[in-house]
């Protein structure tokens, strides 16, 4: 596979977790998320980036593609089922879109009150999304690239062990201009971070 | 088409002036046609039952939290307990970690949580009464649907045919005041000219919630949430 993307790029940024970054990416641009270390998720969001309301939808775009997971040729789609952007390249295999972001609140009910002050997804979220009127409402179902969470034929899910690698990788090419808010998770309390969360990079490329 | 059955009880004997009276609600039913949208606030501690009112019914339901801020969270709701469809005694979670209800009876072992809804203008419409819009929608529970996911390397769902039946039914205990918007279109994977049935809602006052409760001892996540609840209204 050539390489091309890290030849010339408009965006390289490592990204450690715990921390984020809102990237808008323009139509026909690439965006790639490389799993530097191995098995860390990646909670991503999609929005149109001249209409936040037209925002990436989990579960129209499971419904729309018939399957749970999301890999190469996954359209992502809004709740108007208008296509985001499109998953371009996949070194990883697939991708979740079911397990949603840790939160908070959400890590006190899972794991108890001890972890609520901990690091969550939705805080970086809510911090990096704020300057582009991201907020509470705006925050729909997202995205974990790189997070194993399977779902089986008698309705049971659970999050599993991840079946990424060191220098593993997930493009997407944005089918209009959008927002990436990207949110690298510094989960601790389960194996989809492999129980030590590594920072990723993100490579864009615009032309 | 509501039939209410409430009474105005005098607060303290006689039959003095109407500011003296409060209602007393023991409930009501209420049916929604099959392709119709509707909505209704509920009191938390209610028992809310759905009856498919024929064969293939869809409920699509979306939950918001006291402050119409907090909403259903499924996502949050399925890896809370391990489930990737609706069951009793699940405990339905919001954004905020709440349980705003809990699935406390259902003829169905299944209720489709994994492939949203129609949009359709009369659901959107419903949210519109409420001063909720496009940025409020959320995953929803899509009751008497089911959608099976194959096991398969990439997760493929296939909709289920004839999944419900004329008189299933699910029963909701609101742990929280809700806002309910229904929609009783057709599962967005049906076939098209699919003809929806109808759904009765009944609302009626739940029992006390004890600690033998079922969704209190499902898991203890489930527990959980159910405190988060109680703490939010201390
Ligand atoms: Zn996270």
């Amino acid at each position: 596979m050539t390489d091309s993307l890290t030849a010339a790029t408009d965006v390289d940024l490592v990204v450690q977790p715990g921390d984020g970054a809102l990237i808008r990416v323009p139509a026909g641009g690439r965006l790639r998320i490389v799993d530097t270390e191995g098995n860390q998720a990646v909670d991503t969001l999609f929005y149109d980036a001249d209409d936040i309301a037209n925002r990436y939808s989990a579960f129209d775009t499971i419904r729309e593609q018939g399957a749970v997971y999301l890999s190469t040729g996954s359209r992502l789609l809004s709740g108007r089922l208008d296509e985001l952007a499109v998953i371009t390249s996949d070194t990883c295999g697939r991708h979740d879109t079911v397990g949603g972001a840790c939160a908070q609140e959400s890590n006190a009910i899972r794991y108890g009150e001890r972890t609520r002050h901990q690091h969550a997804c939705r805080q970086t979220f809510l911090a990096y999304g704020a300057p582009a009127g991201i907020g509470q409402r705006e925050l729909g179902h997202n995205i974990n690239f790189f997070m194993n969470v399977p779902v089986d034929a008698r309705g049971s899910l659970r999050f599993d062990d991840g079946i990424s690698g060191p220098g593993r990788y997930v493009e997407i090419t944005a089918t209009r201009d959008v927002l990436a808010l990207v949110s690298n998770c510094p989960q601790l309390n389960n194996p989809c971070n492999g129980w030590n969360p590594t920072p990723v990079q993100l490579l864009g490329r615009w032309t | 088409m509501q039939q209410e059955r409430a009474l105005l009880v005098p607060t303290h004997g006689g039959f003095p002036d109407v500011t003296e009276y409060r209602i007393v609600s023991r409930g009501y039913t209420h049916d929604v046609p099959g392709d119709a949208a509707w909505s209704t606030p509920l009191r938390a501690g209610r028992h809310v039952t759905l009856t498919s009112l024929g064969a293939g019914a869809n409920a699509s339901v979306l939950l918001f939290g006291p402050d119409r801020l907090d909403r259903l969270n499924v996502p949050d709701t399925l890896k809370a307990q391990l489930s990737a469809c609706i069951r009793p005694p699940m405990v339905l979670m919001s954004d905020r970690g709440l349980a705003l209800a809990s699935v406390v009876a259902s003829t169905l072992d299944w209720h489709d949580c994994l492939t949203g809804f129609v949009r359709e203008p009369l659901l959107v419409t419903e949210l519109a009464k409420h001063g909720l819009g496009e940025h409020d929608l959320h995953g929803s529970v899509n009751f008497f649907s089911r959608v099976t996911p194959a096991g398969d390397e990439r997760g493929t769902l296939t909709w289920s045919p004839g999944h419900g039946s004329e008189g299933d039914s699910v029963t909701l205990r609101t742990e929280l005041d809700l806002l309910l918007v229904l929609s009783t279109s057709p599962h967005p994977l049906a076939p098209a000219g699919y003809e929806p049935a109808g759904v009765r809602v009944e609302v009626a006052h739940a029992p006390h919630v004890d600690a033998e409760d079922a969704s209190v001892l499902f898991r203890p996540e489930s527990a959980r949430a159910l405190e988060m609840s109680r703490r939010s209204v201390a």
